[in-house]
């Protein structure tokens, strides 16, 4: 167990340095000094000179690589083109409102989806089971940016129960965290139906019912417990999504946070800053998905006795 | 494509080589039997055919260009003369919809083509040869599939530039590790059965064994693949267009429809939800015709 956990800790190291690596060269076949970008025409090729070697781009492509990992290493990811400040300082302010509002959908997926689920597998095939499911497949069908404006439309809008964007007060927060929790909650939902579904045929269930347990203590405490687990893991690797995957949320809502930095990153031409959002949101999802294997491993008795 | 789906594509694939290989017939049963009994997947397909037909015939089925400016009828809410209203130039809502759909159809289908084959000739090439090729091309599919796919596209459209090909591009480049990935645990699975075995000791050239014996046998797997990519690659090119990055005007996607009618949002909400709607409608069918099939492909689902 705990030589295959290193084991996966380098792996991902690896995959990172390797992500680390990627963006780094693509972010430099683009054509043009950045810098002369950054400027506009009307820049005299000395300045344009002076801050190429400044910013050290004036180095061979390798040895801005190991400069920029060297420096990464101690906390600096250099500093922001269009907005003067540190990148560190640039995400550290806006991770938080990221965090917030991943932690608001998660919270809003996990319960909307393992209800759904608990419910669809119970009432297989009848009405509630159809109903969720329709709405769970909406949920992964529908664009987040749909679902976001939709939600704008009806409860912002026609409504006026909450506010459109903007992050002033908390309610702020409702309607994003619906709008990018609800393609989670559709995929846990089909998830805890189909684990439920099939734990509920394990010859351990009729065992319990034989004994003369009641129908919801069998749910609960032995088909429930051992269906969670793949959700579980699910859930884990779903978050690290969240916390990466809400460019489009945080954009038509006007939240401050990673996703909207990036897409002004972009527009900007800002290398620096575009490569830090993006190593970040990269990194969630690697060590989100380690955590997922680590919880799956501790959680299920049968993994951990290999391992 | 997610993650979860892959694993469940991923494990339907394995499922099936263990119970039966190289049954090309009976996949070609099965699918017949699901067109009679998968009421889904059948209206799915439908839907489908009749999208891809409007798309092709879009000039003879509107009286409007594409392109057709009205400036004294802007922004008109739906009516008998135009049934979707008109946007901010006057031009019919629906026939940008209908003409939209040549290109949110084409970009769904090229990539996932594209991406299916640069996949399982990589993955079908790591899993048979093995060694350096294997650690090579896997790694690099690792890397690509850490990113968070939007992350990736973000990337990669912001170092070519916007437009139709750096779409095509980006989408193929991002949705390519995950085919690779399966090809390759099927390819190692193959190659150690006896059939394949036979052909190498009677000296049958390696590409000739990938061609004929490998490669035929993942059929089922890659259609399963190539139906399910496609609902992604529309997504992401939607949601690229709607960040301004992918498609550019005077191009219509849906996506890009999308993102000029947000402007106008609270006063000519059809501009937004029409085209949405459209890709709900599209990405929906794909999504369960692509379900449908896997499971198809998936023995366990025999029994049902």
């Amino acid at each position: 167990m705990k030589k295959s956990l290193i084991h996966r800790l380098v792996q991902a190291v690896i995959v990172l340095i390797g992500v680390v690596l990627l963006i780094f060269v693509m972010l430099r076949i683009v054509p043009g000094n950045p810098i002369e970008t950054m400027m506009g025409e009307h820049a005299d090729a000395a300045t344009v000179a002076r801050m190429t070697a400044e910013m050290g781009l004036d180095q061979p492509l390798h040895i801005q690589f190991f400069r920029y990992i060297s420096s990464a290493f101690r906390g600096d990811f250099g500093t922001s083109y269009s907005l003067g400040k540190p990148v560190s300082q640039l995400i550290g302010s806006a991770f938080v409102n990221t965090l917030i509002l991943a932690l608001f959908a998660a919270l809003f997926a996990w319960v909307a989806g393992i209800g759904c689920g608990i419910l669809s597998a119970v009432h297989k095939n009848r009405l509630p089971d159809r109903l969720f499911m329709g709405f769970s497949i909406l949920g992964i069908s529908l664009p987040v940016f749909m679902a976001a404006m939709f939600l704008q439309y009806i409860f912002g809008f026609c409504l006026h129960w909450l506010p459109i964007s903007g992050t002033e007060r908390w309610t702020g927060f409702i309607l994003p965290s619906i709008a990018l929790g609800w393609n989670s909650a559709g995929q846990v939902a089909q998830m805890t139906r189909t684990a439920l579904l099939e734990t509920l045929q394990e010859d351990y269930i009729d065992t319990a019912r034989a004994k003369g347990r009641s129908p919801s203590g069998v749910l609960v405490h032995h088909a429930l417990r051992n269906a969670m687990l793949p959700v579980l893991t699910m859930m884990t690797i779903q978050f690290s999504g969240l916390l990466s995957g809400a460019v489009i949320t945080e954009t038509v809502f006007s939240i401050n946070g990673v996703g909207r930095l990036m897409v002004q990153a972009i527009s900007g031409r800002d290398i620096p800053l575009l490569q830090g959002t993006a190593l970040l949101a990269t990194a969630v999802v690697i060590f989100g998905s380690l955590l997922a294997d680590v919880l799956y491993s501790v959680l299920d008795p049968r993994v951990r006795k290999e391992g | 494509m997610l993650k979860a789906k892959r694993k469940q594509v991923e494990q339907a694939a394995d499922l099936r080589l263990q119970s039966q290989i190289g049954e090309q017939e009976r996949f070609r049963d099965q699918l017949r039997r699901m067109a009679r009994e998968n009421k889904t997947a059948v209206v799915s397909f439908f839907v489908i055919v009749i999208l891809m037909l409007a798309a092709i015939l879009a000039p003879l089925l509107t009286p409007y260009e594409e392109n057709e400016m009205d400036l004294l009828h802007r922004l008109q809410p739906p009516s008998a003369e135009h049934l979707l209203g008109t946007d901010e130039g006057g031009r019919d809502v629906l026939t940008r919809l209908l003409f939209g759909a040549r290109v949110s159809l084409l970009i769904g289908v090229a990539p996932a083509l594209l991406s299916l084959i640069l996949g399982a000739l990589l993955g079908a090439a790591a899993g048979y040869r093995g060694g350096m090729t294997d650690t090579v091309i896997m790694r690099i599919a690792d890397v690509t599939l850490a990113f968070p796919s939007m992350l990736l596209a973000m990337v990669i459209m912001y170092s070519l530039g916007g437009g139709i090909f750096n779409v095509f591009l980006t989408l193929t480049l991002v949705n390519w590790a995950n085919v690779a990935r399966i090809v390759r645990s099927q390819t190692l699975k193959l190659r150690s059965d006896e059939f394949v075995e036979a052909a190498r000791v009677t000296g049958v050239p390696d590409r000739t064994i990938l061609r004929r014996h490998i490669l035929p046998n993942c059929l089922p797997t890659l259609l399963v693949l190539f139906t399910l990519n496609i609902p992604a690659a529309i997504l992401t090119e939607s949601s690229l267009s709607f960040l301004g990055l992918g498609i550019q005007p005077p191009n219509a996607s849906w996506g890009l429809m999308i993102n000029t009618g947000r402007q106008y949002l609270y006063n000519a909400p059809w501009l937004c939800f029409a085209p949405g709607a459209a890709i709900m409608l599209i990405v929906l069918s794909f999504n369960f015709l692509g379900n449908g099939l896997l499971d198809v492909l998936d023995p366990r689902m025999k029994k049902q």
